[in-house]
């Protein structure tokens, strides 16, 4: 009889130990830790200043193999896999025919013939559907693959003393093979938090050890495992988007308002119009020409604006403790213009972020509009300037090791 | 002297009480008649077995409409709808399939037995939001008349052609497709997982003499799917108390409203005087007069049984005979010692706070309607059970049980007809085949009352023991429910009206029929 419970991960042993307050969340049908400590705050300081340990086993993850592996790929991917070469990650959404996002992940080529797909949601359907005639098997290894991301400054030292892989010459978006304390791993230069960082891909049942080996590695580097609390921060600092609460897979939409297409969601340069064709890529020639309607953009709350609300009732401003994933109106005047999906205080920018969906004519960087706050129950207009995301971006992230040189840019977030 | 009634409801089942609290609220001076002891009809609660209450015909509720719980303000008079979170489904090689409530589990479950069926499930809810959606404006419609050319039914037609226009080629030629295949055809088209084939095709089956692979049945499907789009109030539930709960609280209602309910009063026959309507006369030969009279009785009763035919035109009395109800389904209730032990799902659990469905696939649901077709009950039918008790404590002693097993298909229209000894044949089918699943059940039943369509039609009054009044076919919905030409809640006779689930858009404890009717009678009367 299966336990009437969500899914663990490989690593549920030694996450569970360490949880101090029991924070559990979910995570695509799994368990996991919002935050290890009773506050994510000093698991979100590991990741800027030391390193973050984030079990991201919830990935659904996909190992795509045969002739046809590049053909399937190209197909559903508006990106060119074909420029992909072994050893290369790429990071791309994917459209159904009408152009509109279903999820995005990223595609790690781990062979001639060989490549690993990680998504949101799950996928195998869609893989599947799309694979008719052409040789290649699918194979869903979503459980039987654990992955845990190091992130951090302190990432790539804490690497270079207990892994036997060639991680120091590693560049950004790019993976190899090696061994951690005996355990094959394969160890991607990829993260969900805009910093220096790697994702660690093991099998299942050698999980535990792995995390051990990082954990004691790691002590001497500022290394913390940290929750999803802490990681939506740090999402959000680097302009990364989450399914869900930025946008709405095209596969669960209801209504035209809630579909998006790439270029709705600053996704426009992962989309490759020469390549050949590719689901959903006659509605996103047809977009291209007449420009989408809405945009996806970072906001800057004004701060003396925010000190004013307050200051009128009498406090300090009050900001988010968490990451908010909530919409939030945005106006020009008292027309509303757009709506913010995900925002937080940015404890590294000092700065209160944000990321929106505007109109297009509302997106040009230095656009002046306004977002709802509500300050002591009442709601009332601040003063947003749209700026670039990422709005964090070290030049750790893509940095070569002290005397290495730096990793190419280009290379594709 | 008090003031005379401006209407009598003929029979309190839940569309005549809701049409009675409508009238009521209005300020109009009602009166309900019930031939039973008790109000709800086919919705009643009864301990037939001391401290153990039976929803003895019905078992749960979703498509009570919204607007009716709110407008009567049914939570006020005790309508309280706990969670029904699940379905499981035993399987005869000792696994099972849970359909669970939360999104998280139910898609664990679907990985284990299809995992492609984890997408399809997204995907097939989404497309029938989308057609329940398509369709649910017309549960709140009274049926136009495609072939008349009066101005409100040309309104309502040019209405409901636009609706469809709106819906866009991609969800039209959809539901044209769920107009016109089998349950199991539709089904076939998104999943592979066989027991939730098979669990869903059900839904498509209940209360027709249909099977999941009969053309039509993806409608009714779609039909228990209504229940499911309305926010805040829950999709599949349990009233507490039973259903009987639902029907006292419209009661409540009612007479919250100054409405009349006397019970033990069985009408005879309608008066009619110069074309009109005027009253009723009981059996014990009491005449009661009123401006109004509404029959919440089912259209064979209505018009043929409380009618003198004479009053009737030809094409009505044709279109009646040819409205068919052939009821296919019983009901076992049980008054349990302790609750079953699923051999898959052995011990207490989640699983039984919610249903249990024997219907492990489509060639299993088939070969159930195959014994009924041909004039048997189902030597091993489907069966939609709950344990009222585990959910609401207060239906059986602490620590005993109450089961309720919805059976299909049991015919009316058995070889040789309903017998004692052929109702308890059907009990023992029934118990038979749920053994196999759980094994200690049988030494855990203290009482068993096996209910078959003769019974309902004998004791709740339905004909031919059809539980919606008439199959939920698509040849008798809409505008011809329950006959041509008299869709709209009135009769050939002057003040006489019908509301029951015989009526537009009929069909399980949903209200809507008796709410719409009470909107056309109180249009008359303003009209007058």
């Amino acid at each position: 009889m299966t336990p009437l419970q969500l899914n663990t991960t490989p690593f549920h042993q030694r996450t569970a130990a360490l949880a101090q307050g029991h924070a559990w969340r979910r995570w695509a049908g799994h368990a996991v830790l919002g935050c290890y400590q009773l506050h994510h705050d000093r698991e979100y300081a590991a990741i800027r200043s030391g390193s973050g340990l984030i079990d991201v086993s919830p990935l659904y993850k996909y190992l795509i193999h045969g002739r046809d592996a590049c053909r399937l790929l190209n197909r559903i991917v508006p990106r060119n896999v074909a420029k992909c070469q072994v050893g290369r990650v790429l990071y791309t959404p994917w459209c159904d025919s009408h152009g509109k996002v279903i999820d995005d992940g990223t595609i790690s080529r781990l062979g001639e013939k060989t490549y690993r797909l990680t998504s949101a949601d799950p996928n195998i359907r869609w893989l599947t559907d799309n694979a008719g005639g052409m040789d290649v098997v699918i194979e869903d290894v979503s459980r039987s693959l654990g992955a845990v991301a190091l992130q951090g400054p302190t990432a790539r030292d804490i690497l270079a003393r207990v892994a036997d892989a060639e991680v120091e010459s590693l560049r950004y978006f790019h993976l190899t093979e090696g061994t951690i304390r005996g355990i094959p791993v394969t160890i991607s230069r990829t993260g969900y938090t805009g910093d220096l960082g790697y994702e660690i891909w093991v099998a299942a049942d050698r999980a535990v050890p792995l995390w051990d080996a990082l954990v004691e590695t790691g002590a001497d580097y500022g290394l913390l495992p940290a929750g999803i609390l802490a990681l939506d921060v740090a999402r959000i600092e680097a302009g990364l988007l989450m399914i869900d609460v930025d946008y709405v897979s095209a596969h669960r939409a209801l209504i035209d308002s809630q579909f998006s297409s790439p270029y709705e969601l600053n996704l426009g340069w992962t989309v490759n119009l020469e390549k050949g064709p590719f689901n959903g890529r006659d509605a996103l020639v047809a977009e291209h020409r007449h420009g989408p309607t809405w945009a996806f953009v970072g906001i800057e709350v004004d701060w003396e604006g925010l000190i004013e609300l307050y200051a009128a009732v009498g406090l300090p401003p009050q900001l988010p403790t968490t990451a908010w994933r909530i919409s939030v109106p945005l106006y020009v005047g008292r027309t509303q213009v757009g709506y913010a999906t995900s925002g937080c205080w940015s404890p590294v920018l000092k700065k209160y972020i944000a990321l929106a969906h505007v109109e297009t004519r509302f997106a040009a960087p230095g656009t002046a509009i306004e977002m709802e706050v509500t300050v002591e129950h009442h709601r009332r207009p601040v003063a947003v300037t749209v700026v670039k995301t990422p709005f964090f971006d070290p030049e750790r992230k893509k940095a070569g090791a002290a005397g290495q040189r730096g990793s190419g840019a280009g290379d594709g977030t | 002297m008090t003031r005379p009634y401006d209407a009598i409801i003929i029979g309190a089942g839940h569309n005549g009480l809701v049409t009675a609290a409508y009238l009521g609220r209005a300020g109009k001076r009602v009166l309900v008649l019930e031939r039973r002891h008790l109000v709800g009809g086919a919705a009643v609660t009864e301990e037939i077995f001391p401290g153990f209450k039976y929803s003895v015909f019905s078992y749960v509720v979703s498509l009570l409409r919204p607007d009716i719980i709110r407008e009567l303000d049914l939570a006020s008079h005790g309508l309280q709808i706990l969670p029904l979170e699940s379905t499981l489904t035993p399987l005869p090689n000792g696994d099972y399939f849970m359909a669970w409530g939360d999104h998280d589990l139910a898609r664990q479950e679907l990985q284990r037995h299809a995992p492609r069926d984890v997408e399809a499930y997204d995907e097939f809810g989404r497309l029938m939001h989308h057609m329940a959606m398509a369709v649910r404006p017309i549960l709140g419609m009274i049926p136009p008349d495609p072939t008349s050319l009066s101005p409100g039914d040309l309104k309502s037609l040019l209405k409901l052609g636009k609706h469809f226009h709106d819906l866009g080629p991609e969800r039209f030629h959809m539901l044209y497709r769920l107009m016109t295949m089998s349950s199991a055809d539709f089904l076939e088209d998104w999943f592979e997982c066989e027991p939730l084939k098979a669990t869903k095709s059900a839904s498509g089956i209940i209360g027709t003499f249909l099977g999941p692979r009969s053309p039509g049945t993806a409608y009714v499907l779609m039909h228990h799917y209504m229940g499911d789009i309305d926010g805040a109030f829950r999709a599949w539930g349990f009233a507490r108390g039973g259903t009987g709960a639902i029907s006292e609280a419209i009661a409540g209602a009612a007479r919250a409203a100054g409405v009349e309910i006397r019970t033990e009063a069985s009408v005879e026959r309608v008066m009619v005087e110069r074309g009109k309507a005027v009253g009723v006369a009981l059996e014990d030969g009491t005449e009661i007069r009123a401006r109004t009279v509404v029959s919440a009785l089912d259209p064979r009763r209505t018009f043929l049984q409380l009618l003198d035919q004479s009053l009737l035109p030809d094409d009505l009395i044709d279109g009646l005979r040819r409205y068919r109800y052939r009821g296919s389904s019983g009901k076992v209730n049980l008054a349990l010692s302790e609750l079953p032990n699923f051999t898959c799902m052995p011990g207490p659990g989640a699983h039984l706070a919610g249903a249990i469905s024997i219907s492990p696939s489509i060639d299993y649901l088939e070969r159930a309607y195959d014994d009924a077709k041909y004039g048997e009950f189902s030597r091993r039918p489907f069966m939609d059970c709950i344990f009222p008790s585990v959910i609401d404590p207060g239906m059986a002693p602490p620590g005993q049980h109450v089961m309720s097993i919805f059976v299909q298909y049991a015919p009316y229209d058995l070889n040789g007809g309903w017998t004692d000894a052929k109702r308890e044949a059907f009990g023992d089918a029934v118990i038979d085949t749920l053994a196999e699943y759980a094994p200690n059940l049988k030494s855990a039943i203290l009482h068993r009352q096996v209910i078959t369509p003769k019974d309902i039609e004998d004791i709740a009054g339905l004909t031919e023991g059809n539980i919606f009044h008439g199959e939920l076919a698509l040849n008798q919905l809409f505008f011809l429910r329950p006959a041509a030409r008299w869709a709209k809640y009135r009769t050939p006779v002057k003040r006489y009206y019908q509301c029951g689930s015989g009526t537009h858009p009929g069909g399980g404890i949903m209200g809507a029929s008796g709410r719409l009717a009470a909107r056309e009678i109180l249009a008359d009367w303003r009209g007058s």
